[in-house]
């Protein structure tokens, strides 16, 4: 039997994916869509080509509330918020005392002193409680219960919500606006987790379904799940929480260094002063002895999560951290961590796949190239 | 000729003389979603059930074929190489997998046949 606690989640969308034919899977405590009859090929290049609707409501959506709520979350990331501007988007990440990462998220400054966060399913009561524990003195913390969270992704993204938001059209990529359809009262943000052109309309949870099934009415529009955001956001070289960042490596050493505003790193006027500031100033400063870079596997066999690379010698150089295929480029992918010593050497690499020995070679992320709106 | 089902959703047809081709089912493809690569094991390797002799990967994650007989794999469909999506495609016909040579013909017995996997896939 299970626990209340360990009870599996559904989303407000839950009947619709069903109708719609979806596999669905438990993800982080909810049963999720992982694919629709489209299939994950299928969907992902739907996504790529025109538009793709996400049902991304199991992410934990908070507001912190508050005169004090920007300079309290900046003591938790390495993230300049003070200055972040109105209804702007940034990427942040919560670091611990060791400097490795317990979550990643987007903060939107939403004005009167209020933010809005979106972070990770699997980590959302943890990062809660996080909050609660080091900065709930410091503002109001409230954890969105009855909100969905819609992601609409591709190319064509745009034109179809400004078919039924108008007001859209002047947003660029990393931007927030408050808007209503029909009357409800929405937040919409240009971004996503896709590499492509996108937005992410959060919205009450009973109205969730109305908006959803009027987007799918554009003939453009598809269901994709959790399969294809998957495949399209390695293809993005877009980093995923417990592969590419973990409570064991600090951002510099999972390639996040771009993710760290200058005002906190060293020198900066307002540096430091975030849990683990000190072990990921010292690693910016130093250097560190793994990164995260992208892999092309030879041949068309998928090298996934959990592989070891190692170098001609049988000397292990890393880890795939997300490994598969991608649908765009119809050929495997993968990211993994690897020593830097060894990739300075320009050494040949081989990721291990049961018995076999893959000949992989160390490139640039990302796969595709991304295709955001910046104006 | 005669088709027999497994309960790791392969199908068995008979080719006489000992030989069967072995291939897996519609209702398999579809749990796996779109393939992308299929390893296939060399001609000449033996076979005994329930070992693993293939490798079938989906965007999503990598699956086993298990061996349903034992005998001697003495053609693979190789076009799966390059085109995985013919399991896909045609999962009874062209993306068929391996031809094996039964080393105990007897082990057909201990398999489905299409009413009874139909009932077993139903469960």
């Amino acid at each position: 039997m299970m626990s209340k606690d360990q009870q599996i989640k559904t989303t407000p969308l839950y009947q619709m994916h069903l109708d719609a034919g979806a596999k669905m899977v438990p993800f982080a405590g909810y049963e999720m869509p992982v694919s629709y009859p489209l299939g994950i090929k299928k969907e992902h290049n739907h996504t790529r080509e025109k538009v793709g609707l996400f049902d991304v409501s199991h992410m934990g959506q908070i507001r912190l509330v508050g005169i004090n709520a920007k300079k309290a979350l900046e003591s938790l990331v390495p993230v300049d918020i003070i200055d972040l501007p109105l209804m702007k988007l940034r990427y942040a990440l919560f670091t611990n005392k060791s400097g490795g990462v317990m979550d990643d998220l987007m903060v939107t400054n939403l004005g009167d002193e209020e933010l809005f966060l979106v972070v990770n399913a699997g980590c959302k009561n943890a990062d809660f409680d996080h909050l609660q524990s080091t900065i709930g003195d410091d503002c109001k913390i409230e954890f969105l219960e009855d909100v969905a969270l819609l992601a609409l992704q591709g190319p064509l993204a745009h034109k179809v919500l400004s078919e039924i938001v108008p007001s859209i059209s002047e947003m660029t990529f990393m931007t927030a606006k408050k808007v209503a359809i029909n009357g409800v009262d929405c937040l919409i943000t240009r971004s996503g987790y896709t590499g492509e052109d996108g937005f992410e309309i959060s919205i009450p949870a009973k109205d969730s379904e109305e908006l959803a099934k009027l987007l799918l009415s554009n003939k453009e529009v598809e269901w994709v799940g959790l399969g294809a955001r998957d495949s399209l956001r390695l293809e993005a070289g877009l980093s995923l929480y417990g592969h590419e960042l973990d409570t064991k490596h600090s951002p510099v050493e999972s390639s996040l260094r771009w993710a760290l505003s200058k005002i906190r790193r060293a020198g900066g006027e307002r540096e430091g002063n975030y849990l683990g500031s000190k072990t990921i100033m010292n690693h910016l400063d130093e250097g560190t002895e793994s990164k995260v870079v992208g892999l092309q596997p030879e041949g068309r066999m998928p090298v996934r999560d959990g592989a070891v690379i190692e170098d001609e010698l049988g000397n292990k150089v890393g880890i795939v951290t997300s490994g598969g295929f991608g649908p765009s480029i119809n050929r495997p992918i993968a990211i993994a961590r690897l020593q830097k010593s060894f990739i300075e050497k320009n050494a040949k690499f081989f990721a291990l796949v049961r018995d076999k020995k893959i000949a992989v070679e160390v490139v640039s992320l990302p796969f595709v190239k991304q295709n955001y709106y910046r104006g | 000729m005669s088709i027999k089902f497994s309960e790791d959703h392969e199908w068995i047809q008979s080719q006489g003389d000992d030989l069967v081709i072995i291939g897996i089912t519609d209702f398999a493809q579809e749990q796996l979603g779109d393939l992308v690569y299929v390893e296939l094991p060399e001609v000449g390797d033996e076979c005994s059930r329930g070992e693993n002799i293939s490798v079938i990967e989906s965007v999503k994650a990598a699956s086993d074929l298990v061996a349903p007989v034992s005998g001697t794999i003495i053609e693979v469909n190789s076009r799966l190489e390059n085109e995985p999506e013919l399991v896909t495609e045609d999962s009874m016909g062209d993306g068929w997998f391996i031809k094996v040579r039964l080393s105990s013909p007897e082990e057909l017995d201990d398999l489905m046949d299409e009413s009874s996997y139909n009932a077993f896939i139903e469960e």
